[in-house]
């Protein structure tokens, strides 16, 4: 660091009376200001927040009544969002006899496989998965689904969301009473 | 120690001058996640959905914004003087129903932003319909591209979905279908689809 000479320039002889000026030291201790320093910079690495907000696209279908899209019963996988971020889903149509059969539970952890696997077991062409959310599912359930269909590279135009049927309604909250979902 | 002096403070002026500060947020929303990687344009009309169910509105676009207000005056006859109008241009947001614009705009104190009941949404009366039909006659005639670019909808985790539902609905009675959907950047799964297009070099839009 850059010092200052405090010693006196001229070598002059001062008086036996004259008491010698003691010679302070310029250095300055630079630890606090190093402490406050770093201390500045923790606060700062921590509470910059790294995560971006971005902007997920949206394509709604239009509504035209003429046009009902057909769906072949083998290519389709209907995906319900209930409460308690629970995924039900069902593959084709459901059987009224065969309901317990079809109508299945999961978690938003293990639906992203069995997407996988239906679209690795349909051809493309006939991949069709349909989306309901139910009243009580939330605005992350909704999101999280249309994302793990990106995730999971399901081209747009194969998947879309529906309205829910009332039997559907009926069917989740009985399976909701019988699992204990709260 | 001169070194480490050094160091630090070159960081720390970094970091100081990289955060961008936040705007105030008077909302608090915690949005879902998604692996989109599309920023949020600084211009927006953004819909924020809270927990609680409330809708609120934020007329981002400073240019078309007291066009906006102006048409709603207008089209829903709400009767507003020159001062009370230029009052409401002032608002950060929107968060009351129509008929209580008004009342809300001659209060002595502010109501405070968690104490407003937000625009009325259900399917009975869905005032969020009037608010976009407001904005698509203001952008009329302009690119409807950049509309869709700017219409942004922002969601709290917990919002159910029937309300999430009501604003669409409010879009499409207005011909809008395409919009957005503000949300937290998320790393893409290693070994997904996703992840082994963009490995491959593919385009994912």
């Amino acid at each position: 660091m850059a010092e200052i000479d405090t010693s006196s320039g001229g070598g002059h002889k001062k008086g036996p009376g004259v008491k010698k000026a003691k010679k302070l030291s310029t250095r300055v201790d630079l630890t606090p200001m190093v402490d406050l320093g770093f201390l500045l910079l923790t606060f700062f690495v921590f509470t910059t927040t790294m995560s971006q907000a971005t902007a997920m696209n949206m394509n709604e279908p239009k509504e035209d009544k003429d046009q009902i899209l057909k769906v072949k019963n083998s290519g389709a996988m209907t995906i319900l969002l209930g409460k308690g971020d629970q995924v039900y889903y069902y593959f084709g149509q459901l059987e009224a006899d065969k309901l317990s059969e079809e109508f299945k539970s999961t978690s938003f952890k293990e639906i992203r496989q069995l997407i996988v696997d239906k679209k690795k077991a349909t051809p493309i062409d006939d991949l069709m998965y349909i989306i309901k959310s139910d009243s009580k599912s939330t605005f992350k359930n909704s999101i999280d689904i249309l994302d793990e269909m990106s995730i999971c590279g399901v081209p747009p135009g194969h998947y879309a969301e529906v309205d829910i049927t009332p039997a559907e309604q009926e069917l989740i909250r009985q399976t909701e009473i019988a699992n204990g979902i709260q | 120690m001169t070194a480490m002096c050094d160091v630090a403070f070159l960081l720390l002026t970094f970091f100081i001058l990289a955060t961008k500060q936040k705007p105030p947020e008077v909302l608090a929303v915690t949005p879902p996640s998604s692996v989109s990687s599309k920023a949020v344009p600084d211009k927006s009309i953004m819909f924020t959905m809270t927990k609680e169910g409330k809708v609120f509105l934020m007329l981002g676009d400073e240019t078309k914004k007291g066009d906006i207000l102006e048409n709603i005056n207008l089209t829903k006859a709400l009767n507003l003087s020159q001062a009370e109008m230029a009052k409401w241009k002032k608002e950060e947001f929107i968060g009351v129903p129509l008929n209580m614009v008004k009342s809300s705009l001659n209060r002595a104190d502010k109501i405070p932003a968690t104490q407003l009941p937000g625009i009325p949404n259900d399917s009975t009366n869905n005032e969020l319909v009037d608010w976009v039909r407001s904005i698509t006659n203001v952008y009329a005639g302009g690119n409807q591209r950049d509309l869709e670019q700017m219409l942004m909808v922002k969601g709290d985790n917990d919002a159910l979905y029937p309300i999430f539902k009501n604003v669409k609905m409010a879009f499409k009675k207005n011909e809008i279908y395409k919009f957005r959907i503000v949300t937290n950047s998320e790393a893409v799964p290693i070994g997904s689809e996703l992840y082994k297009q963009a490995i491959s070099g593919d385009k994912n839009d």
